[in-house]
């Protein structure tokens, strides 16, 4: 398919902006004009509009297709919250609004939806206070990092060390280092979760915390959670929930109650808010109340006479990670979803999400090797190792199924699993859909023996076959200018 | 229950064939840990929930004349923009690891990549970042990777908002951020050349810059590569439309805020923060970035390339820790350019410029009202001194119907009286006629 560049034909026009009512025109010293024109596509607006049509025709969503990628939780993403998002008084409010003296009180429908949220994550975690400033996952795991480093600066504590496990998603050690600590893994046992006796042999005093996701990226829960976080505080360091995987137990239990200190949500995952082809999310950061006054500013609080109002002056705050009050339209969708199924229906999710993962595992775990089989949670993690003596790997089994219209599920994630396949139904996939998912992974085991090449020559109903990933990485090319 | 596709019968029937009752796919969480009640609402229908939400943005007050600026504008959005990003096959789609079936979503990325670099004149730029803060962040760390070097000089004229965030990034990193401060308006050159020496890793700038002045840093850029230091340019990209570009000037990485390219103000996001670079640097990048290359039978196609810099491979050594870009609102800023063109976007940014002279004119010609900086070249906002309180002001004007601009005293010493307006193509001669009067009236 051309680029849109190469549609362009000089002259031709899209949108007009509005004429000019004013007389001036300011002729800017030269030496601060551009030279020539920015060398932007001329297209009439049909041109512009059948062009990104046919894009999208090239994609895969939710809306089209199964997406059961494990640890990513592609669940529905409802529309009254894009109809939401889009009203007037929500999408045309400038962040600047609030700065402006008295400002506060022409944004109270705003601030009220930040405040409300702030409570409902509290009471969903067990957390004291959140911030909703961090605009994704990983940017969450920063403000974390940050905080827990605040507290102990705060404390004089002299800490070098934060602790992640070896099944953990690579965002953690990345963000733990670029907050300037030094990371330490804590390998898997052989029940595929945390071993209790190398952590406890790891810890010690320059352990500044650990970071973990619960249930963990092999959708075990950690049995010794308990302990893990009693061993951790025991030096007084702090436990970090990656709330990746809160899908699993939304509604049912608390990464609070369990011993964490901070915790982050992905509001695209478990809030099923889009994910946008890969952004724009929302990773808000709850703290428990030894923390509070670590957590970035601006904060809305709620006064005395039931207005709401921002706090910037909180002395030992890390300051500010986002311009304003984070993704506000992404906490906005989340705070619809989190109000139309309240707690009944929250609790629902979780169960749904845990029962159509376990019914894939049961069903699947005769043709795909299960090497973790206890009961799991949100997600259930397969190995392609019994394909690969007649040469299939993971990522064959992930092109047959795109030929078959299903979305892959993960490949090669988590890394302790060799060949691995993280498949994350979700609840808001039916049981008839699972069948057809199941059905057709059956047989896409069954091709890996008798037609491996078939497996190998996938996908062929797409625009593109394979593409040389070596060869763009070699032959940098990532813009025609 | 909404959202939750089994019925109870068929929920019945899977935990039979798997043998198990749902209190036993829970049995591996600690008694202790499953809370029976939570103190949250009980659900609303889709109905209710529109009241409730159609009551709360009606309360936030969006009718006043908006002259706001300080990096975030108010412009104009065609109708295409939105119709085509709320096709779901991209905004329900996760980020494309799985090419064939995400060339839509891989291409527009390549489009926005290279408009990216049409608009700052630069060769190479990433898939997007969260914001323009959080993008001058990583470029800061981008330089201090590349040249290896601990020091790091900005002014102060860049978007305080913008350094008070680097502050708090930096805090528990062992970098010399020095501040220069600005010379009535524009950058402390002499400042900024005193302090440039071989630890600088890099200096930071804006154009144009807070207060709305532009400014050309060829000379800047020239003596910083002299002392092996870089220049970054956090830019404005809708003022790219008439401005020389950082890429002209000779700057070494160029970010900004996209949400003037048709993403709307949303209280603060979602933005779109955009980074380009020269091609040597492309590695030390941070971000997705997509590549185009060929695929099995020598078809044109795009991928996901260079992830060996990330954090899914490197873990602890990542350029970054960042895994996801803005795409949808990538998408957004590449149908807007798309939409407007070559010669659409060139009058948005002369309607600015023009409208905000005008403002300027009929502003200072207001008995007591000055302007903050002498005979300065702006673009389309500027900062006046006013005989009163500029908040004050601010709030008096607020009462007749406008958000007439940011008052500086909150990151600015010595600028109680000062107010920074910003003119976009959607205000008009009437509405500028009328904040004058009005300004004129509370004064």
């Amino acid at each position: 398919m051309k680029l849109i560049f190469d549609k362009s034909v000089n002259g031709r026009k899209g949108v007009m902006p509005p004429a000019s009512d004013v007389q001036t025109t300011v002729h800017i010293k030269k030496e601060f004009l551009r030279n020539s024109d920015a060398g932007l596509p001329e297209l009439s607006e049909l041109d512009v509009v059948r062009h990104f049509t046919e894009l999208s025709r090239r994609n895969f969503g939710v809306d089209t297709n199964f997406y059961p990628l494990g640890s990513c939780t592609m669940k529905y993403n409802p529309k009254v919250a894009e109809r939401i998002a889009s009203y007037p008084g929500f999408a045309h409010l400038h962040p600047l609004m609030p700065q402006l003296r008295m400002g506060g009180m022409l944004t109270q429908g705003a601030l009220e939806v930040l405040y409300d949220m702030d409570k409902f994550l509290c009471e969903i975690t067990a957390m004291a206070g959140f911030t909703m400033q961090p605009m994704a996952g990983a940017h969450g795991e920063l403000t974390g990092i940050m905080i827990m480093a605040a507290y102990h600066r705060d404390k004089g504590n002299k800490k070098t060390t934060v602790l992640i496990p070896d099944s953990a998603h690579g965002t953690n050690p990345a963000s733990a280092a670029i907050a300037g600590y030094k990371v330490v893994s804590v390998p898997s046992d052989s029940r595929g979760v945390m071993d209790l006796k190398a952590l406890k042999q790891t810890v010690n005093s320059e352990t500044a915390g650990i970071m973990l996701t619960c249930p963990n990226t092999l959708g075990i829960f950690e049995p010794d959670i308990k302990e893990i976080c009693r061993v951790i505080h025991s030096v007084d360091g702090l436990c970090y929930y990656d709330g990746a995987n809160l899908n699993a137990i939304v509604g049912k239990a608390r990464p609070g109650d369990f011993g964490f200190d901070i915790v982050h949500l992905n509001l695209h995952k478990t809030f099923a808010t889009p994910h946008g082809s890969g952004g724009p999310g929302a990773g808000p950061v709850g703290v428990v109340e030894k923390l509070l006054d670590f957590l970035p500013v601006s904060l809305v609080v709620k006064r005395n006479d039931g207005t709401f109002a921002l706090e910037y002056d909180k002395p030992k705050s890390i300051g500010y990670i986002a311009p304003f009050y984070g993704n506000f339209a992404i906490i906005l969708r989340a705070y619809v979803y989190i109000l139309m199924l309240g707690k009944e229906g929250l609790k629902r999710v979780a169960e749904n999400a845990v029962l159509n993962a376990n019914y894939i595992k049961e069903k699947l775990k005769d043709h795909y090797e299960l090497p973790y089989p206890a009961v799991c949670k949100h997600e259930c993690v397969f190995s392609a190792s019994k394909q690969i003596e007649t040469g299939i790997h993971a990522i064959d089994i992930a092109k047959g199924l795109i030929d078959r219209g299903f979305h892959p599920p993960t490949v090669y994630f988590p890394s302790i699993v060799k060949e691995s396949i993280m498949i994350e139904p979700t609840e808001t996939e039916s049981k008839e859909t699972l069948d057809t998912f199941i059905q057709t992974m059956i047989e896409l085991a069954e091709i890996a023996k008798s037609e491996p090449q078939k497996l190998k020559d996938a996908p062929i109903t797409t625009p593109v076959g394979r593409l040389d990933e070596t060869a763009a990485a070699k032959n940098v090319d990532i813009a025609e200018v | 229950m909404p959202f939750i596709a089994n019925t109870p019968a068929q929920q019945k029937q899977m935990l039979k064939e798997i043998g198990l009752s749902m209190d036993g796919l829970f049995a591996d969480i600690p008694k202790e840990f499953l809370k029976k009640n939570f103190n949250l609402p009980a659900g609303m229908s889709e109905f209710e929930v529109r009241n409730c939400l159609a009551s709360l943005a009606g309360k936030n007050y969006i009718d006043l004349t908006c002259f706001l600026g300080g990096g975030f504008y108010d412009h104009f959005i065609p109708a295409a923009v939105y119709s085509i990003i709320s096709r779901s096959e991209f905004y329900t789609a996760y980020t494309p690891y799985q090419p064939e079936i995400s060339q839509g979503t891989l291409q527009a990325i390549f489009e926005y990549q290279s408009l990216i670099c049409r608009l700052t004149e630069m060769q190479a730029a990433n898939a997007s970042l969260y914001d323009g803060g959080t993008a001058l962040y990583e470029a800061m760390m981008m330089a201090l990777r590349i040249t290896g070097r601990n020091k790091i000089l900005v002014d102060d004229s860049v978007n305080p908002i913008y350094r008070v965030m680097i502050q708090s990034y930096t805090k528990n990193l062992s970098i010399d951020l020095e501040e220069t401060k600005n010379n009535e308006g524009s950058i402390n050159r002499k400042e900024l050349l005193n302090k440039l020496d071989d630890n600088t890793a890099a200096i930071i700038l804006q154009n144009p810059n807070f207060f709305g002045c532009v400014d050309d840093f060829t000379d800047i850029a020239a003596a910083a590569h002299e002392k092996g230091a870089l220049l970054i340019v956090s830019c404005y990209p809708i003022s790219l439309g008439i401005l020389k570009t950082p890429g002209a000037m000779g700057a070494d990485i160029v970010t900004g805020e996209g949400q003037s390219l048709g993403l709307t103000m949303s209280f603060g996001g979602p933005y779109l923060g955009f980074m380009a670079t020269k091609k040597d640097y492309v590695r030390k990048m941070p971000g997705r970035i997509v590549g185009r290359t060929k695929d099995n039978k020598d078809r044109t196609g795009f991928v996901l390339t260079l992830q060996a810099r990330e954090q899914h491979i490197r873990r602890d050594k990542a350029t970054s820790n960042i895994c996801s870009n803005e795409a949808l609102c990538a998408l957004t800023a590449l149908v807007y350019m798309s939409l407007l063109g070559k010669e659409g976007l060139k009058q948005t940014a002369q309607l600015c410029a023009d409208k905000a002279s005008y403002a300027w004119q009929k502003l200072t010609s207001i008995k007591g009202v000055k302007p903050r900086f002498e005979a300065k070249w702006f673009f389309n906002e500027f900062v006046l001194d006013l005989p009163t309180n500029a908040a004050e002001t601010a709030g008096k004007l607020i009462e007749k119907g406008f958000a007439a601009g940011f008052p500086l005293s909150r990151y600015y010493e010595g600028m109680e009286n000062s107010l920074l307006i910003a003119v976009t193509e959607k205000r008009t001669r009437q509405q500028i006629g009328m904040l004058a009067e009005s300004l004129e009236a509370v004064l």
